[in-house]
């Protein structure tokens, strides 16, 4: 597909924003705008939408294109452990070391599909913890929910999901986890069972309980530094002394206000909250 | 020739480092733009690459991180398993949606978010490789007035590529790796 330059410009992609703002109440002014304007266009193209006009009116008066519009310009791609050194990380360090409290809280901010909610099931059952923990995976939007809440995933990946969770230290058979159903590999129900799939808009909500772990991988990314600065507040509100946070590859809270209160472990993108 | 360059993207994929290493020590740095690459690579290789081309130039090379203002003179290269843009105040940033042409890092990405920033002042270079990302970048780059260069594919280890862009994409220069370097020190500005 072409995305060819110039076929929106920078003024109109205001003009959606702010549309979206006064209409539904959805703020995504503190998004980057190069990736947002580049899944503008490549949603106007994949919809051959005739002009700007016709597809402003679209997105302004048909809710059920309103609702794909916004699925289409937030980024819904992630992966069962994916980096495995960071899931890793977690089954030998993070996660053991909550296994000493009686209720573990894990936060999954921005949890797309799901797939991570899983893997972090997984280390929690083989750890012997899922019994006593709850994981809240929230996303801005519902029909990414849907899709974790249903725990099916494409049979494709499980060959690339199975090799990401033996680098990652898992050692049991990966497929015992799911059944094969046609092209879809159902995840254990004893999985789901733990895992609170809710909106949460990191925009414009608030903090919502206590955790032990918050875990936002390649969301923050697409804000502004402004944003993201309210947003690693909200994770600093929302995490007990003690906790642990972790970010994505290239996302850091090194320009964060409250940076000194946390120490990182090791090279991992994980910092943990100072007592 | 163009009025100021005021970036330069370089993009390769399969038989690109070679071209690369020949490349950059015949540049004669600080350059007075930046130079961003993208290669394709596998995931989890990132410290190498920075290292190894930084032992082939004077010039500051670095992965490029996000929201990082591009300064003149600094190679950037684009880190594995993210899509690099450039936001119109020139600052980097990282998108980790789907992969273009089956590619993360895709060259198209970075050429066409380049485009739109810099318009006629950029200059964009496709090297040897065996799949056509780039090329449609190389059309936005063209139709928005920016200078177009691929590496010569009698040349390439792997011409498709290159040969691609000449096929679909008005060229404005077509260059040997030894003739790279001497090409992009004349782009650059010489301050008495």
């Amino acid at each position: 597909m072409t995305l060819e330059g110039g076929l929106i410009n920078e003024e109109q992609v205001e003009v959606l924003l702010s549309d979206l703002l006064e209409r539904y109440g959805y703020d995504f002014t503190g998004y980057s705008r190069a990736s947002i304007k580049r899944r503008i266009v490549r949603l106007y193209t994949l919809d051959r939408a005739l002009s700007f006009s016709e597809f402003r009116y679209r997105i302004n008066h048909d809710e059920a294109y309103f609702r794909r519009f916004v699925e289409q310009i937030t980024v819904n791609v992630t992966e069962m452990f994916r980096d495995p050194d960071f899931f890793r990380r977690l089954r030998e360090e993070v996660l053991p070391r909550l296994g000493t409290y009686p209720f573990i809280r894990i936060w999954l901010a921005g949890c797309s599909t799901g797939e991570e909610a899983y893997s972090i099931a997984i280390l929690l059952k083989e750890l012997n913890l899922l019994h006593k923990s709850l994981i809240y995976a929230t996303d801005i939007n519902p029909t990414v929910l849907e899709r974790g809440e249903q725990g099916m995933f494409s049979l494709g990946y499980m060959r690339q999901y199975s090799e990401n969770y033996i680098l990652s230290g898992g050692t049991k058979d990966f497929s015992s986890y799911y059944t094969a159903n046609y092209s879809l590999a159902k995840f254990d129900d004893e999985l789901r069972r733990k895992l609170i799939f809710s909106t949460h808009n990191l925009v414009s909500d608030h903090s919502f309980n206590e955790f032990q772990l918050i875990m936002c991988r390649n969301v923050l990314i697409y804000f502004d530094r402004e944003l993201q600065q309210k947003v690693l507040q909200l994770f600093d509100d929302s995490l007990e002394e003690l906790g642990y946070l972790a970010l994505g590859t290239k996302e850091t809270i090194s320009y964060a206000g409250f940076n000194n209160k946390y120490k990182r472990l090791g090279s991992e993108k994980i910092w943990r909250k100072l007592g | 020739m163009m009025k100021r360059c005021e970036a330069l993207v370089i993009g390769g994929s399969a038989g690109s480092l070679d071209v690369l290493l020949k490349a950059l020590p015949a540049m004669q740095g600080p350059l007075s733009f930046p130079i961003v690459i993208v290669v394709h690579r596998k995931h989890g290789t990132d410290s190498l690459l920075p290292d190894l081309l930084s032992s082939r130039t004077p010039m500051r090379v670095k992965e490029a991180d996000e929201k990082e203002v591009l300064a003149a003179g600094t190679i950037y290269i684009a880190p594995s398993d993210y899509h690099l843009l450039i936001e119109q105040d020139r600052t980097f940033s990282l998108d980790y949606s789907e992969k273009v042409n089956y590619s993360r890092p895709s060259i198209d990405v970075t050429f066409q978010s380049a485009a739109e920033v810099y318009g006629d002042h950029l200059a964009c270079l496709l090297l040897s490789g065996s799949n056509a990302d780039g090329v449609n970048g190389l059309k936005t780059v063209k139709q928005l007035g920016g200078m177009v260069l691929i590496q010569d594919p009698a040349t390439a280890q792997v011409a498709y590529m290159p040969a691609q862009a000449q096929l679909n994409v008005a060229i404005d220069k077509v260059l040997k790796a030894e003739e790279m370097g001497e090409f992009i020190n004349l782009l650059s500005e010489r301050r008495p």
